[in-house]
């Protein structure tokens, strides 16, 4: 599990744990009953405050992505594989998005453009 | 839950200085910082908490229990570092570390020993022989080598470089990895703090300015910069400070959500250090 912190960022450091832990979920890298790491241990190891990855568990336990058992720690909770797909589908379609944006800044057409997309899915494993 | 470090209206008047109606809380688990100016009573509070010094009013609990009446008990419980080292120059480490032990009911030679290796002392080097560093180290085994669960320290890393700190905020990271452990220590070297601390304590002239959790406080005050045609009467009240140069300003806003929504677009705000807060207020008392 990679949490990158940026202590330079607008974006309060709790939520960039929150936002990094959510990505894992829906990427599929962390996955039901995981254990995560203390929050204590998780505070040391990057160098915040306890508060600060407190703070970032209790909202993932409140959102549904993890779920807590006193004495043990926290592990991440069941997903709705209907709604996982869903958002890993929403990753899929800001991505290709993003690409279309790119593509008509140079003004691919779109048969140009699916030749590639063609090419890269029959490349990549 | 009880706390492991309360100070309610505490109060002390020198000829020229006065503490004024301290209150702070501290939970177990945490790590907290005592952040002022010179001056501002840090090492005053401290020696009041540690009974060094009497109070005029007010009350000091300790694990819940009265600094003064269970002082024997509490300090059992307490790991003590001050700034400069206060041992015998001519003896050892072992020697010292003789005379202190027996003071303790719980003085663990292990773990003393464990810390000096990992510190790398020589049990036999004289005092007069160790750096500041390995002073102030020295220190923290002894502090750590009974069984304390609050660790108090004045100014444990001024005169240090910026090496030795770090490796002190690591001992302090695993310290609290057992959460029945607290610290509290004084500084004026804030970007130690930065990072680490879970909460701070703001003192400045004797009194505390505020005492709140480092995150609540880095969300809630932001750095302003603008330019000058921006600040008005009315505006000039969304700052605790503000410092005007030729070509524009740079303040201290209360609320950086609120100087967000009132100014928009024409200010750019950033996220303030803990060292521009303390500037910035310990300007104002200043500039009046």
């Amino acid at each position: 599990m990679d949490i990158i912190i940026s202590n330079s960022s607008q974006e309060p450091i709790y939520e960039q744990i929150v936002r990094q832990i959510k990505n894992l979920i829906m990427r599929g890298d962390l996955v039901e009953n995981e254990l995560l790491p203390s929050i204590r241990n998780l505070a040391k190891e990057l160098q915040i405050s306890v508060i600060t990855t407190k703070r970032a568990y209790e909202e993932l336990e409140r959102d549904g992505y993890i779920y807590s058992v006193p004495g043990k720690g926290s592990y991440i909770a069941a997903q709705n594989k209907e709604l996982l797909k869903e958002m890993r589908i929403k990753i899929v379609e800001g991505k290709l998005i993003e690409a279309i944006e790119a593509a008509k800044s140079i003004e691919l057409t779109l048969d140009e453009l699916y030749e590639m997309l063609k090419l890269f899915y029959e490349e990549v494993v | 839950m009880e706390h492991i470090l309360e100070i309610n209206n505490l109060n002390k008047k020198f000829r020229e200085f006065e503490l004024k109606d301290l209150n702070i809380k501290m939970d177990k688990g945490y790590i907290m910082g005592f952040i002022g100016p010179n001056g501002a009573g840090k090492s005053t509070t401290i020696k009041l908490i540690m009974n060094l010094l009497k109070k005029d009013s007010g009350e000091i609990k300790v694990f819940g229990m009265d600094n003064i009446i269970h002082e024997k008990e509490i300090k059992n419980r307490i790991g003590f570092v001050m700034d400069e080292s206060h041992f015998y120059e001519e003896l050892t480490v072992t020697e010292t570390k003789r005379i202190i032990s027996p003071f303790y009911k719980d003085w663990d030679d292990k773990t003393f020993n464990k810390y000096l290796k990992g510190f790398g002392i020589s049990p036999a080097k004289r005092i007069k022989e160790l750096s500041k560093g390995m002073k102030m180290k020295l220190s923290l085994a002894i502090a750590l080598s009974h069984n304390a669960q609050l660790l108090i320290m004045d100014e444990p890393t001024s005169g240090l470089d910026p090496i030795v700190r770090s490796e002190l905020l690591e001992i302090l990271a695993d310290l609290i990895q057992d959460e029945n452990k607290g610290v509290f220590f004084s500084t004026h070297i804030t970007s130690d703090l930065d990072k680490i601390a879970d909460y701070i304590t703001f003192i400045n002239e004797g009194r505390i300015i505020f005492s709140a959790s480092k995150d609540d406080i880095l969300e809630k005050y932001g750095l302003v910069k603008g330019a000058k045609e921006i600040l008005d009467n009315e505006t000039k009240q969304l700052f605790v400070g503000i410092k005007e140069n030729k070509y524009g300003f740079e303040g201290l806003a209360k609320d950086k959500h609120e100087v967000k929504k009132i100014l928009g677009e024409k200010a750019v705000v950033e996220k303030p250090s803990l060292d521009d807060i303390m500037l910035y207020f310990t300007r104002r008392t200043l500039n009046v």
